[in-house]
């Protein structure tokens, strides 16, 4: 039902005609920080509707594509000392710096891909004799879940890695790093968690407008037309376009949860820098599932991350597109990744790849 | 993996859920949500409920949408 009713392709047009009634001429670049709403803006080809000095550009929204070679690493190296790795799927095929979880597979690691965290803490009760480690992976929509399941008293055998990120802090850095955003489509279901407020003192403070916004269509198409409101009358707010799904406290159950087994910390991002407090970690109360506190993990030293796609990070930075990009399509494709944008469904590389670079 | 799917609420029991994603039924924990009913669309992510559809908002929406492109100019 709802899912039609935002798909109506005589509004959509209405909205086209009335984003170009107030696009003016002059470059306008908006962002968006999620690999869903770069589904829908490709695989509905929306670029090619919009006026041609309005870009939309995706941001550093894909979690696959963020996760540093390091953190692979890691979970390679517990791999390789017995451990069972358990993890979502789009995680298998990543590169670490020599390896990747897909190649450990082959080579008969155990490692097993899951659907939920639930499923990783199952099979930790079947397996009682082995170690089972949990990639925790994702934004905050994917964190509030880990930080259950490691509160609901795990079995003994059961850890986490924690690679857990936030967006808005993310956000912030591109800000700061002046690139020439001048807006934010913020992310829908990352919002379902955190609501609006997080949001608000990047407007205050960058004068940044920002809609949040579903993922039909439509709704990106809208959230564009109310950005567009807010530059033409210069004013920067944060307004929901979501209001169907998004609360503006957001859902205050999960961020207890996550304040409750989680504190921020500040690690590099794969293609981008150290960002300050844009990473989580396991409060020291939870260290017990903490694998990086409970396995003594050696890495090599001075690995770069990053280091194998010289692009990415532009292409995290929003700075350029995969057409850029000598490997697109040749020796980087989704059977074989060079760099982490090709390896996700929602990474932006592997997104063109499949729907045509023109669209980006 | 982000993508969160919305579904249907068929039966709940407990902090478990049977969901009707358009004719395919899967479980999801519904432990995040406080007031959860058979009937209510929610949003599926990594097996948990994470926020209601709200119907009533979504129609207010159209509406308001409605209001705006006709004032824009
Ligand atoms: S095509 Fe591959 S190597 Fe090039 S930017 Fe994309 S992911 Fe990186």
């Amino acid at each position: 039902m709802m899912q039609n009713t935002f798909n109506d392709k005589s509004t959509a047009e209405r909205i086209i005609r009335k984003i170009k009634s107030v696009s003016g001429s002059e470059k306008i670049k908006l962002m968006h920080v999620c690999g869903t709403h770069e589904q829908t803006i490709t695989k509905n080809g929306l670029r090619a509707l919009l006026p041609e000095n309005i870009e939309v550009v995706p941001g550093p929204g894909c979690p696959v594509c963020i996760t540093p070679a390091r953190e692979i690493d890691s979970s390679i190296y517990l791999s390789r000392s017995g451990a069972i790795i358990t993890t979502y799927g789009d995680m298998l095929r990543v590169p670490g710096s020599t390896s990747s979880l897909a190649k450990e597979k082959a080579q008969g690691g155990d490692i097993r891909i899951v659907y939920s965290p639930i499923e990783a803490v199952e099979i930790a009760k079947r397996n009682p004799g082995k170690n089972i480690v949990f990639l925790g992976i994702g934004f905050e929509t994917t964190a509030p879940m880990t930080a259950q399941v490691i509160k609901n008293a795990p079995p003994d055998n059961f850890s986490v890695l924690c690679f857990h990120r936030l967006v808005p802090p993310a956000m912030e850095l591109l800000l700061k790093g002046g690139y020439d955003i001048d807006g934010f489509i913020d992310p829908g279901h990352v919002s379902t968690i955190i609501g609006t407020a997080p949001y608000v003192p990047l407007s205050e403070k960058y004068h940044i407008p920002q809609v949040i916004s579903g993922f039909e269509p439509l709704d990106v198409l809208m959230s564009i037309f109310m950005l567009l409101g807010q530059i033409k009358n210069n004013t920067a707010i944060v307004e929901n376009e979501y209001v169907r799904a998004v609360k503006s406290e957001g859902n205050l159950h999960a961020q207890k949860l996550m304040g409750e087994v989680f504190e921020p910390c500040s690690k590099e991002w794969r293609g981008l820098p150290v960002i300050p407090d844009a990473s989580l970690k396991i409060k020291p109360e939870f260290s017990e599932y903490d694998a990086e506190k409970r396995f003594d993990i050696e890495l090599a030293e001075g690995e770069a991350c990053g280091a194998d796609c010289p692009m990415c990070g532009n292409i995290l930075k929003g700075l350029s597109n995969p057409a850029d990009c000598e490997l697109f399509g040749k020796a980087c494709t989704p059977e074989n990744p060079v760099g982490a944008c090709m390896v996700s469904s929602e990474g932006t590389c592997n997104i063109a790849y499949r729907y045509g670079i023109n669209q980006i | 993996m982000c993508l969160a799917v919305p579904a249907r609420v068929t039966t709940i029991n407990g902090e478990e859920a049977v969901l009707d994603y358009g004719g395919v039924t899967r479980k999801a924990n519904i432990s995040m949500l406080s007031d959860v009913n058979v009937g209510d669309y929610v949003l599926v992510h990594v097996g948990y409920a994470i926020s209601k559809m709200d119907e009533e908002e979504a129609l207010e929406t159209l509406k308001l949408w409605d209001e705006m492109l006709a004032a824009a100019q």
